[in-house]
C-alpha cells in the first residue's frame, strides 16, 4: 500500500458544512409543506427568523430556550461517549426540578441568595443524578438496557412528580397541583435585570441567570470529557468495553458515573424553569425537553460546543414555531411540530444521508507512506 | 530495491497446457488506495499456484476481484481462455471458481449436508435435492479423499474436518478452480500436511488451487508456482522450484530479511510471574483453563505453543487481569493478586509492572476512533506524568507518542492520525511501543504478528530479545509454530486448556510439537 489509509474530510465539513446541508434540507422540504397548506413559505420563513431573533424580547426568549437545550443536549452527549443512550433526560429534569424546588422552598428567605443558587445547582444536580443512577446501576450490574430503564424512568418520574404534587407540595385548600410560591429572595435575576445593573437596558424576556451556568456547564463538560483522565476512560468505556477492561477500568463504575453525570446535567434544567421563571413547583414543566436534548446532541454531534449552536437552533425553532404559530393562524400549532420534527428528522435521523457523499467530496488522500 | 526478478517466466504458457484464469492488466483503487496496479496473474491448469505478498499487498483484493466481490477499475479477467464478466461470486461459480475463506462460511448448527445444500438446494423441496448431495457427497470423498460424515453437525467437528466441508461446498458446486485464503491460520502442522495431502490429490485430478498464504514454507512445500505481491504490484512470478525462502521473503519486503536470527542463550534471574492451577472459564461457564502451572523468570522468554482455542486466550487474559479465574494462583514479584474484579485487577497488575500486548488488539490493544496518542496512554491514563495539574497534558502525551514512533519505526509517525487509520503491523508496533516504553518486568504478548507482515515481524521479535536481555519475563503465546521456535527459550504446549508438557527449542521438532498440540504425544 502507498497511501496512508482513507482520507478523512477536514473538520470545517463534518462540523459546519454537513449540519448546514442538513438543515437546508429540512427547510425546503418544510416549505413544500407550507406550501402544499396554501401558505408561502418564504413568509414563514421570515416570521419564523423575525420571530426567533428580530428584537430583543424575541431574543431572550430563544436564549431561554436555548438554555434547556444545552442542559439537556449536555446530559444525552455526556452518556453517549460512554456508549449509552440517556433517553431519559425528560424524568430527570423532572425531578431535578424538584429538588431545585425543594432547595428554594426550604431555604427562601433563610440564607442569602448566593448560598440558595448554589444549593439549589447542588440539588437539581443531585436529584437528577440520583434519578439516573438507577438506570445506569441496572445497566451496570443487571445488563437492564438504559434505553428502555429510562424511558420507563420518565413516566416513573411523571407519576411521582404528580403525587408529591397533589398530596404533599400542594397548598392547603387550592385546587391547582402547585407549590405555594418561592420567596423572591430565591429568584433568579433576568437578564433584564443583570444587565440593568450595568446600565444596559434590554426588553423583558424569561432568559435569566441560568443561561451562564447553562454555558459554563458546557465549557465543564468540554474540559471533562478531553482533559481528564477519568473523562478520557468515559470515552474508552464507550468505544470499547473490552478495552476498558484491558486498560484497568472497570466498566460498571463507569457506566453508573456516566449516567450519573448525564442526570445531573440535565437536573439543572429546573434552575432555569423553576428557579427562574416559575418561581414555584407545578406539574409539567419540562415539557419534553428532555427528548429535543436527543436532537441538539446528535446534531451538536455530542461536542459541548456544537450543542450550543444546536441548542441555540431548537431554541430559536421553538421562539420562532409559537410566532409562527400566532401570525399565521392557517399554520396551526401541530404544522410547527411538524417543522420542528422534520428538522429533527433531517438533522438528526437523517443524518447520514448527506453526510458520507460530503466527506468523499471534500476527502483528501493522505500523504503516501515512506 | 533488489534486481529485477525473473518477470519473463510468467509469460511462457504453462508446459501444453492451457491457463485456468488470467487476469490482466488489473488496476483497482479504493479511495486514494491503488490496491491492485496493473497486476497481471495467470495461474496454468492443473497447477497449485501460490500468492505471497505482505499484508495489504493486494492479494485479497485481487482475489475478491476474480470472485466477484468488487469490481475492477480496468483490466480483464479470462477463464479458460473466454473473456469473463463477473460480477458477483455466483458468476464466478458459475464459471467454475470456488473460494475458501480464511473465516469459514458454515451454518454451525447445521449437519454438513445441509451446508453442502445451502444455496443448491435445486427445487423447493428439499429431499430431492438432499438425495442427490448425499450421493455426490460420497463421489468427491472417493474421488479425492475428502471423505466427510454427512449426517455429521458441524459445530462438533475438528477445524481440519470444517475446513474439508469448505472446500467439498465448492466442489459440489462445481468449481474447478479452488481459491484458499490463507487455510492453516486455524491448522495444527498435521492438519496442514493433510490438507496439502488433498491439494495435491486435486491437482493430480485435474483442478486448479490458487492457494493465499503469508508462511513461506507452506508456498515452497505444496505450490508449483508462485507470484509475490508488493504494494499492488506483481513483483515476481517463480517457479517454486528455482527459488528459495529467502529470495521469497526478499522479494515480499523489498529488502533482505533476517528470518529467525540469533539470540544470545538466556540467563534467567528471579521468578517474575508464578502461575499456580489455575482454572479459567469462558463466558458460558465452559472450562477453558483446567489447571495450569508455571513460572516465568526475568530474562527468559517462554512460549506458549498450541493450536487456536485451546484456552490460551483466556489464560492470557487472565494473567492480564481481563477475565476472573475460577480458582487458582497468581503472583506477580511475589505479590498474589486477586483476579475477581477485572479491570480492576488489570489496573493492579500494570502497577506491580506488567506490560500487556494483548490478542485482539482491534478490540482491546486500541480504542477505535482514538487517535494513536490518546490511544498511546492506555492503560496509563492516570499516570501523573500525563498530567499537568488535574488535567490531561495532550502536547506531551504527543511528545511521547512521536518519540515512540520514531523509535519503534510507527508509519507513517503522526501522532494525530487515528490509530485504526494505520496498517495493522504499524498498529502492532504501536501496541508493542506503548507496552515496553511503560517498562514493565512482565511482558505478556499474544500473537505478536497475527496479520503483522514480514518487515514488522523481525522488527518485533528483535525488539522482544532485547526485552529479554535487559532482564524482563516475557510470555509470548502464539499460533505460529515458528514463532514460538524462534523467540522462546522454554517452550510450553497447551492443548484442552492443560499445559501438555515443556520442551526446548533447541531439541524440538516441529512434528513433536505438532503432536503434542494435537494431545497425541506427551513431552518427549
Amino acid at each position: 500500500m502507498t497511501s496512508g489509509g482513507v482520507g478523512k474530510a477536514p473538520a470545517w465539513v463534518d462540523l459546519a458544512l454537513v449540519p448546514l446541508v442538513n438543515l437546508v434540507a429540512a427547510l425546503i422540504v418544510s416549505g413544500i409543506v407550507v406550501a402544499a397548506v396554501g401558505q408561502s413559505p418564504l413568509q414563514a420563513l421570515e416570521v419564523l427568523v423575525t420571530g426567533s431573533f428580530g428584537y430583543g424580547e424575541a431574543i431572550g426568549y430563544t436564549l431561554y430556550y436555548t438554555t434547556n437545550f444545552i442542559f439537556t443536549g449536555l446530559a444525552v452527549a455526556v452518556a453517549f461517549h460512554a456508549g449509552l443512550f440517556n433517553i431519559g433526560g425528560e424524568g430527570q429534569a423532572y425531578i431535578g426540578g424538584l429538588g431545585v424546588g425543594i432547595a428554594c422552598l426550604a431555604l427562601g428567605g433563610i440564607l442569602p441568595f448566593p448560598l440558595i443558587f448554589l444549593v439549589a445547582i447542588a440539588m437539581g444536580a443531585a436529584f437528577g443524578a440520583g434519578w439516573a443512577y438507577i438506570p445506569g446501576w441496572l445497566q451496570a450490574k443487571r445488563g437492564s438496557h438504559v434505553v428502555i430503564t429510562t424511558i420507563m424512568f420518565n413516566f416513573i418520574a411523571a407519576a411521582l412528580m404528580t403525587y408529591i404534587m397533589v398530596y404533599v407540595l400542594i397548598v392547603p385548600g387550592q385546587q391547582s397541583p402547585e407549590s405555594r410560591g418561592f420567596d423572591p429572595s430565591t429568584f433568579l435575576p433576568t437578564a433584564k435585570q443583570m444587565l440593568g445593573w450595568i446600565g444596559i437596558e434590554i426588553a423583558a424576556s424569561p432568559l435569566n441567570l441560568s443561561f451562564l451556568v447553562a454555558l459554563v456547564a458546557a465549557a465543564a463538560v468540554w474540559v471533562f470529557i478531553w482533559y481528564t483522565h477519568l473523562g478520557y476512560e468515559l470515552r474508552v468505556v464507550g468505544k470499547s468495553e473490552r478495552a476498558a477492561v484491558y486498560s484497568g477500568i472497570s466498566p460498571d463504575r463507569h457506566i453508573i458515573l456516566a449516567m450519573a453525570i448525564s442526570g445531573g446535567l440535565a437536573g439543572l434544567v429546573g434552575l432555569n424553569e423553576i428557579m427562574g421563571v416559575q418561581h414555584r413547583l407545578l406539574l409539567n414543566f419540562t415539557g419534553g425537553v428532555g427528548f429535543v436534548g436527543i436532537a441538539v446532541a446528535l446534531m451538536g454531534r455530542s461536542h459541548p460546543f456544537g450543542i450550543c449552536l444546536a441548542a441555540l437552533l431548537f431554541g430559536a425553532l421553538y421562539q420562532g414555531g409559537s410566532e409562527l404559530a400566532f401570525s399565521m393562524p392557517q399554520l396551526s400549532k401541530e404544522m410547527v411540530v411538524v417543522i420542528q420534527g422534520l428538522v429533527i428528522l433531517f438533522c438528526g435521523a437523517l443524518e447520514h444521508m448527506f453526510r458520507p457523499r460530503l466527506e468523499r467530496l471534500f476527502a483528501k488522500p493522505l500523504p503516501a507512506k515512506a | 530495491m533488489t534486481a529485477a526478478p525473473a518477470l519473463d517466466s510468467a509469460i511462457a504458457p504453462p508446459q501444453g497446457g492451457r491457463w485456468a484464469i488470467e487476469a490482466v492488466d488489473i488496476d483497482k483503487w479504493f479511495g486514494p488506495v491503488h490496491a491492485n496496479r496493473d497486476v497481471t496473474l495467470r495461474v496454468a491448469k492443473g497447477s497449485i499456484h501460490g500468492i505471497v505478498g505482505e499484508n495489504g499487498a493486494g492479494k485479497s483484493t485481487l482475489m475478491n476481484i476474480l470472485y466477484g466481490y468488487h469490481p475492477a477499475d480496468r483490466g480483464e479477467i479470462r477463464i479458460d481462455g473466454k473473456t469473463a464478466d463477473i460480477r458477483r461470486p455466483s458468476d464466478a461459480l458459475a464459471l467454475g471458481v470456488g473460494m475458501v475463506h480464511q473465516h469459514f462460511m458454515l451454518v454451525e448448527n447445521f449437519s454438513v449436508l445441509e451446508n453442502v445444500l445451502l444455496g443448491a438446494e435445486g427445487g423447493a423441496l428439499l429431499a430431492e435435492g438432499r438425495g442427490k448431495a448425499r450421493a455426490e457427497l460420497e463421489r468427491l470423498g472417493r474421488d479425492y479423499g475428502l471423505e466427510v460424515d454427512p449426517d455429521a453437525v458441524v459445530e462438533d467437528l475438528p477445524v481440519g474436518i470444517q475446513q474439508r466441508v469448505e472446500i467439498l461446498k465448492a466442489l459440489y458446486r462445481g468449481a474447478e478452480t479452488l481459491i484458499l485464503d490463507e487455510p492453516t491460520g486455524v491448522l495444527t502442522p498435521q492438519e496442514a500436511d493433510k490438507l496439502f495431502h488433498f491439494l495435491r490429490v486435486l491437482r493430480d485430478q485435474g483442478k486448479t488451487v490458487i492457494l493465499i498464504t503469508h508462511k513461506l514454507r507452506e508456498i515452497m512445500d505444496v505450490t508449483d508456482r508462485v507470484t509475490v505481491m508488493r504494494r499492488g504490484a506483481v513483483v515476481a512470478d517463480l517457479l517454486t522450484q528455482n527459488t528459495s525462502k529467502e529470495e521469497l521473503a526478499e522479494l515480499m519486503v523489498g529488502r533482505k530479511v533476517r528470518l529467525g536470527g540469533d539470540k544470545a542463550p538466556a540467563n534467567p534471574g528471579a521468578v517474575v510471574l508464578e502461575v499456580q492451577d489455575l482454572h479459567v472459564n469462558d463466558e458460558q461457564g465452559k472450562p477453558r483453563v483446567r489447571g495450569v502451572s508455571f513460572n516465568v523468570r526475568g530474562g527468559e522468554i517462554v512460549g506458549i505453543a498450541g493450536v487456536s482455542g485451546n484456552g490460551q486466550t483466556e489464560l492470557l487474559e487472565a494473567l492480564g487481569g481481563i477475565r476472573p479465574a475460577a480458582s487458582g494462583r497468581i503472583a506477580l514479584k511475589g505479590s498474589e493478586v486477586s483476579t475477581r474484579r477485572p479491570g480492576l485487577t488489570a489496573r493492579i497488575l500494570r502497577r506491580l509492572g506488567l506490560g500487556h500486548v494483548p490478542e485482539d488488539r482491534h478490540r482491546m490493544g486500541l480504542v477505535a476512533g482514538f487517535a494513536a496518542y490518546e490511544n498511546a496512554i492506555l492503560g496509563h491514563q492516570d499516570e501523573k506524568q500525563y498530567h499537568r495539574g488535574w488535567l490531561l497534558d495532550r502536547a506531551r502525551m504527543v511528545d511521547y507518542c512521536g518519540e515512540w514512533m520514531d523509535a519503534y519505526d510507527v508509519r507513517p509517525g503522526n501522532p494525530l492520525l487515528e490509530a485504526l487509520s494505520f496498517s495493522g503491523g504499524n498498529q502492532q508496533k504501536l501496541v508493542v511501543a506503548r507496552e515496553m516504553e511503560h517498562t514493565p518486568d512482565l511482558l505478556l504478548v499474544g500473537q505478536p504478528t497475527r496479520g503483522v507482515d514480514i518487515g514488522a515481524i523481525e522488527f518485533i521479535h528483535k525488539r522482544l530479545i532485547a526485552m529479554r536481555d535487559a532482564g524482563k519475563a516475557v510470555l509470548v503465546v502464539s499460533v505460529e509454530l515458528d514463532e514460538i521456535m524462534t523467540l522462546s527459550d522454554r517452550i510450553l504446549v497447551m492443548f484442552d486448556g492443560r499445559i501438555v508438557g515443556e520442551v526446548s527449542p533447541e531439541t524440538a521438532t516441529e512434528r513433536q510439537l505438532g503432536l503434542m498440540m494435537a494431545g497425541i504425544a506427551e513431552a518427549a
